[in-house]
């Protein structure tokens, strides 16, 4: 961070903390010096306007930049006592500490069960059938869908209404059993309905689970976070308590930003 | 806030809500002028029309609180802009309470004038409600041009209306011990003093609120309340004067 001054903070133990992250696209520099701390058990929101570099910052944290080949990450992400850039570290494994889920529901072309019970398979957490079924129910209560579903768990997952798809994401980040889930934009394509049932589910989320939310609403990010990091042009501008953000801001950017002075 | 809105009407809808307060303060500051000339002069005519005056007041107020509804609903602002809205809504809750008192002033002037009540001297009440007229003038300045070093000058003013209350106080029961006749006056003049000293009281929360608007803290630190009404008593037999 360049300036100094920052809202007030909610002090708590960070889950998660970067130090002076730099991210670029080939020679483009899409994330600057950047430093945050995310608290265990809260709900962290990255707002800023499109562009600035939300997305980017929010997939170095379990690794999902890796996946492009012109990117390159560095600075340092400690979580769980490591650096999860060193060398040691097993991508699989992490990803499967911190999960994700995306703007857009994307459940695979199979059946409601098989959407939640893949990553369980796939990290060999179930030893019997009874366990992955345990697993995939439990799940799908957290995730506030298992009422809604649970007569027709063989159905394909792309049956569902959008918000439901939504929550059957959740649903298959939480089966194997994540401490935190990175969320990028989970509601921009839902209704304000099925969006209220998301946050209220993020809410009830927050006391098992760290969440790093992406998200475009001022609104949604009042509602749901805790603590809420504004970025612009790449730098973190500020970061702090969502309260003391959204009602008395330290930076005149921030101030701008959230009462729509610059887009 | 130096840059304008990505959304005009938003703007609109701003600067309409800081109209219709400056006009509020504007209007208060002249009832209350009106009404302290109606009791110098025992002009029971104007004491009349001030009373019909404060409806005009509660009418402005409804519309700003409607339009601040409004803002909040509809454009959800946040920040700076949240902060102006809310204590524009807040301090024009002041400034309606502040007409009612002026109405209650001149009603009670409409009362002593025609039963030609003997109230004694009146010069402290008057300079009472010169301070105060002269502090909603400040206030209204202090909001308008976004002055917080007024507004904390404003909230320190209210100690010599507190002061004034005082003397006033001292001064109306002594009057009422000289002559009994006085009486009927001079509760009359004691309530108006004690409306004017709840004015001040009034605008000096608005500039607290005005404070808070401007920086976004609370001012710290409690204001200090001279008025000591409450605990006088006057010994009839050791009067002094
Ligand atoms: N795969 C990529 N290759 C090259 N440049 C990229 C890539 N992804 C993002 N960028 C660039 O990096 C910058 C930050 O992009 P990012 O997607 O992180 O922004 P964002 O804040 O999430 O925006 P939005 O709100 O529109 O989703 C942008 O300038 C973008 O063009
Ligand atoms: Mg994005």
């Amino acid at each position: 961070m360049t300036e100094e001054k920052t809202a007030q903070t909610d002090a708590s133990t960070p889950i998660m903390t970067a130090s002076g992250v730099d991210v670029f696209y080939g020679k483009k520099q899409a994330i600057k010096n950047v430093s945050l701390d995310i608290p265990e058990n809260q709900i962290t929101a990255l707002i800023g306007p499109s562009g600035c570099g939300k997305s980017t910052f929010l997939r170095c944290f379990n690794r999902m930049n890796d996946t492009i080949d012109s990117c390159r990450v560095t600075g340092d992400i400690q979580f769980a006592g490591q650096d999860i850039y060193s060398s040691k570290v097993d991508v699989v494994a992490l990803r499967s500490r911190i999960g994700m889920v995306f703007q857009k529901a994307n459940p695979f072309p199979k059946s409601i069960f098989d959407n939640v019970a893949y990553g369980p398979r796939i990290h060999g957490l179930a030893e019997t059938k009874d366990h992955l079924e345990d697993i995939v129910i439990t799940s799908l209560r957290r995730a506030g869908l298992y009422d809604e579903v649970s007569d027709r768990l063989n159905e394909p997952g792309t049956s569902l209404s959008g918000g439901q798809q939504q929550r059957l994401c959740i649903a298959r980040a939480i089966a194997v059993d994540p401490q935190i889930i990175l969320m990028d934009e989970p509601c921009s394509a839902l209704d304000p309905i099925a969006t209220a049932i998301i946050e209220n589910l993020m809410d009830s989320m927050k006391e098992k689970y760290t969440i790093v939310i992406v998200t475009h609403s001022m609104q949604q990010a009042a509602r749901v976070s805790q603590q809420t990091a504004f970025f612009h042009l790449g730098e973190l501008v500020e970061s702090g308590a969502t309260e003391s953000i959204f009602t008395n801001p330290a930076q005149e950017r921030t101030q701008n930003y959230i009462s729509g002075r610059i887009g | 806030m130096s840059d304008d809105h990505i959304v005009t009407s938003f703007d609109e809808d701003m600067s309409r809500l800081e109209a219709l307060f400056l006009e509020m303060g504007e209007m208060v500051a002249e009832q209350l002028k009106a009404a302290t000339r109606a009791l110098r002069k025992e002009d029971r005519v104007l004491a009349k029309q001030v009373v019909k005056g404060d409806r005009q007041l509660n009418k402005m107020e409804a519309e700003l609180n409607d339009l601040a509804i409004k803002i909040l609903a509809l454009r959800q602002p946040f920040a700076g802009d949240l902060r102006k809205v809310v204590i524009t809504l807040k301090s024009a809750g002041h400034l309606e309470r502040i007409g009612d008192l002026t109405r209650n002033m001149a009603q009670r002037t409409n009362t002593i004038t025609k039963a030609e009540a003997d109230t004694g001297p009146i010069d402290t009440l008057i300079r009472m409600s010169e301070i105060v007229q002269d502090m909603i003038g400040s206030i209204m300045r202090a909001y308008r041009t976004g002055d917080t070093e007024l507004a904390t000058l404003v909230r320190a003013l209210d100690q010599s209306v507190d002061t004034s209350h005082n003397a006033l106080f001292r001064e109306m029961l002594t009057y009422m011990m000289e002559d009994l006749r006085n009486i009927s006056g001079c509760m009359h003049v004691m309530f108006m003093a004690k409306n004017i000293e709840r004015m001040g009281d009034n605008v000096a929360d608005i500039a607290k609120e005005l404070i808070y608007m401007n920086t976004g803290d609370w001012p710290e630190g409690k204001r200090v309340k001279s008025d000591k009404t409450s605990k006088m008593i006057l010994d009839p037999d050791n009067v002094e004067t």
